[in-house]
């Protein structure tokens, strides 16, 4: 049986690199990848901790406004949070919520596409962002075939794989 | 150190707000509180980058201004272009399914605010262990009220999409109606859905009542000062959170001005620019800008209105102006007891819109006669929301001006902050217990600083201390 994957894409599209989570989101909905569901919104909220429920591994696809290029992939885990936006959740409390109240304990990645144009609006993500969504999309579609073995293993795909402090996640 | 030297105490960003707010405290020689500032970076780039676009666009991409509040955007933004196509009055489908989708906004995003921000403050009390006082802590403690708060979010967020089409980018409401009605099928399962939501919904509204009043004499000196409010109100001065014309109240609840028709908002609102924050100061036009500032949003929607047309939130309100004494009540904290009686009230809406068979009607989208200007104007969850555009014979917009609720609140967050910064303040140092209390001063106003995007890589809460020469004396992150 394959492993049920989510996919939640999050970001403003309308704040040019800040819509890469998004558009990756949406990119991987048009790929229609098996065992794979994809989710977007401007941002992870609380109520998506049902949705963990529901799956083996879950991927949060963000813009990164630092780290590694094009892209990072960190495994998190679950995590008391800190510090909140009044209406947003970081990746690590949503896991905790998840786990306290609907007993999900998924395998979790964050997945940080380097991003460089965030300050005005607009609906496009900039050249280099576009080419860092490309290699994210790419990596992703091999991590798939490969069964979503821990990427950060021997031997699998570590090239576009930065290794991330985790301040860089921590937002 | 001369006359005119101040030391100046900076608490930035602030926590569990949207964006990045900081917060200058600023001393005296006396090492007394002079005045504290909420500094809110407020973005204010998409007034031109909408320029110039086909009016009809407006409706979808004003959601882009903020991730939390997209369908008061939507909606505002809507009825300004309703005017614009000529439409005074949608169909009654239409105007139906937008009503829905506002009381939806409301639900989800008060029981958000309370449950996940609110609740950890309130359960646990404002000095407990940050690591505890926040969302995942109440799961661990109280896990059903946790999951009630959750699946309130939850619901609310299904009512928008059945009305608005998706959960991102909504397109449901277009100039002169709306492009979808509610299918029986989408009704029939919101209903199945809103099941426990009334007995929830009651018991989030106890949780805040009980607290303002086990806590009254610690709240009245905690951010408490008399304002004058505004809100949107019906023709018999009833509450009405998506459409009606301005009324004004001042602290003792005379009113200032009734009635005003929306489309004339800039007659009595003005807005100030002051040299140290990028926010605007918006006051009322006959009392000038020293007095004229104003509270908007759920305190001030249930100081000003003379009544709500829900029978469980009607009993409701009255319960809580008769706590405030038949006056505005001066309690920033109580801000949360108003937003549970508006969850409540949001809650009666959705069912009675629910069962109304306008919603299955396929009179959808009405058309007048062009106009070049028109406003809209909503009462967000966080408060009034004005928009305000010019479209010319091009279809282009070419002016828009928005002033969003967090801006009317500028003022009051400002004044709120100084009250607990002269009260906690202790010598020149940021205590814990001061810094917690700044936040929960700011957070009674739930303001939407989410302009600032998001990704990842933004800062922690940072504590500065800056001397009389800008040097810092000490700084201080959380986490």
């Amino acid at each position: 049986m394959s492993l049920r994957a989510l996919v939640f894409g999050y970001g403003n599209p309308g704040r040019l690199d800040d819509g890469l989570g998004p558009a990756f989101a949406q990119a991987l909905a048009d790929r229609q990848l098996e065992g794979v569901r994809t989710d977007a919104g401007y941002q992870l909220s609380v109520e998506d901790a049902a949705a963990l429920a529901a799956c083996d591994l879950v991927i949060f696809a963000d813009a990164a406004v630092q780290g590694a290029e094009p892209f990072f992939l960190e495994a998190i885990e679950p995590r008391a949070a800190l510090s909140f936006s009044s209406h947003s959740i970081e990746p690590s409390a949503l896991l905790a919520l998840g786990e306290e109240l609907f007993g999900a304990r998924p395998r979790a990645w964050a997945l940080g596409i380097r991003g460089y144009h965030f300050n005005e609006f607009g609906e496009r993500l900039s050249a280099a962002a576009e080419a860092n969504l490309a290699a994210a999309l790419e990596f992703f579609e091999g991590w798939h075939r490969a069964g979503f073995l821990p990427p950060t293993e021997e031997g699998e795909r570590v090239d576009h794989v930065g290794a991330q402090g985790d301040d860089s996640l921590r937002g | 150190m001369n006359e005119t030297s101040t030391r100046r105490i900076v608490i930035e960003p602030v926590t569990r707000v949207e964006g990045h707010g900081k917060v200058t405290i600023l001393l005296d020689e006396q090492q007394q509180v002079r005045q504290a500032r909420l500094h809110i970076v407020e973005f204010r780039g998409f007034e031109r980058f909408i320029q110039g676009r086909p009016f009809w666009e407006a409706p979808v991409l004003v959601q882009r201004l903020c991730g939390i509040c997209p369908v008061s955007h939507h909606l505002a933004a809507a009825k300004a272009m309703d005017r614009i196509v000529g439409v005074d009055r949608l169909s009654p489908t239409a105007e139906k399914m937008r009503r829905l989708m506002h009381y939806g906004q409301i639900f989800q995003s008060h029981a958000l605010h309370f449950f996940h921000l609110v609740s950890p403050d309130l359960l646990f009390g404002f000095d407990a262990d940050p690591t505890v006082r926040n969302i995942v802590g109440v799961a661990r403690k109280f896990p059903e009220l946790a999951k009630q708060g959750v699946l309130m979010r939850k619901f609310g967020q299904e009512v928008i999409r059945a009305t608005a089409g998706k959960k991102i980018h909504g397109t449901g409401a277009i100039p002169g109606g709306v492009n979808k009605n509610l299918s029986i099928a989408e009704r029939d399962a919101l209903l199945e859905e809103a099941e426990p939501m009334l007995e929830w919904s009651l018991a989030a509204l106890k949780i805040a009542r009980d607290y303002t009043l086990e806590h009254q004499s610690e709240l009245a000196d905690f951010a408490a000062f008399p304002s004058s409010h505004m809100c949107l109100v019906r023709p018999d001065g009833g509450l009405d959170l998506y459409d009606g014309r301005l009324r004004a109240i001042d602290a003792d609840g005379e009113v200032i001005f009734d009635q005003l028709d929306d489309q004339r908002y800039s007659e009595q609102i003005v807005e100030e620019v002051r040299s140290w924050s990028y926010m605007k100061f918006p006051f009322i036009r006959d009392l000038g800008p020293e007095k004229g500032w104003y509270r908007v949003g759920p305190l001030s929607r249930m100081s000003a209105c003379e009544s709500i047309e829900t029978p469980e939130a009607e009993k409701a309100r009255r319960e809580f102006i008769d706590f405030a004494g038949g006056r505005p009540s001066t309690l920033s904290m109580a801000y949360h007891w108003a937003r549970m009686i508006e969850l409540l009230h949001a809650y009666e809406k959705v069912i009675e819109l629910l069962d109304d068979p306008d919603l299955q009607g396929d009179e959808l989208l009405l058309r007048g006669e062009r106009r070049e200007e028109a406003v809209g104007i909503i009462e967000a969850p966080r408060g009034t929301l004005i928009h305000h555009y010019r479209v010319n014979a091009d279809d282009q917009i070419t002016m828009a001006n928005l002033i969003v609720s967090t801006t009317h609140n500028n003022e009051p967050m400002n004044r709120a902050v100084t009250g607990v910064a002269r009260r906690y303040l202790s010598g020149a140092t940021i205590t814990e217990g001061l810094l917690n209390r700044v936040e929960v001063a700011i957070r009674a106003y739930d303001p939407c600083l989410s302009c600032a995007t998001h990704a990842m890589g933004q800062m922690p809460l940072v504590v500065t201390l800056v001397g009389p020469d800008g040097e810092v004396i000490d700084r201080r992150s959380r986490p």
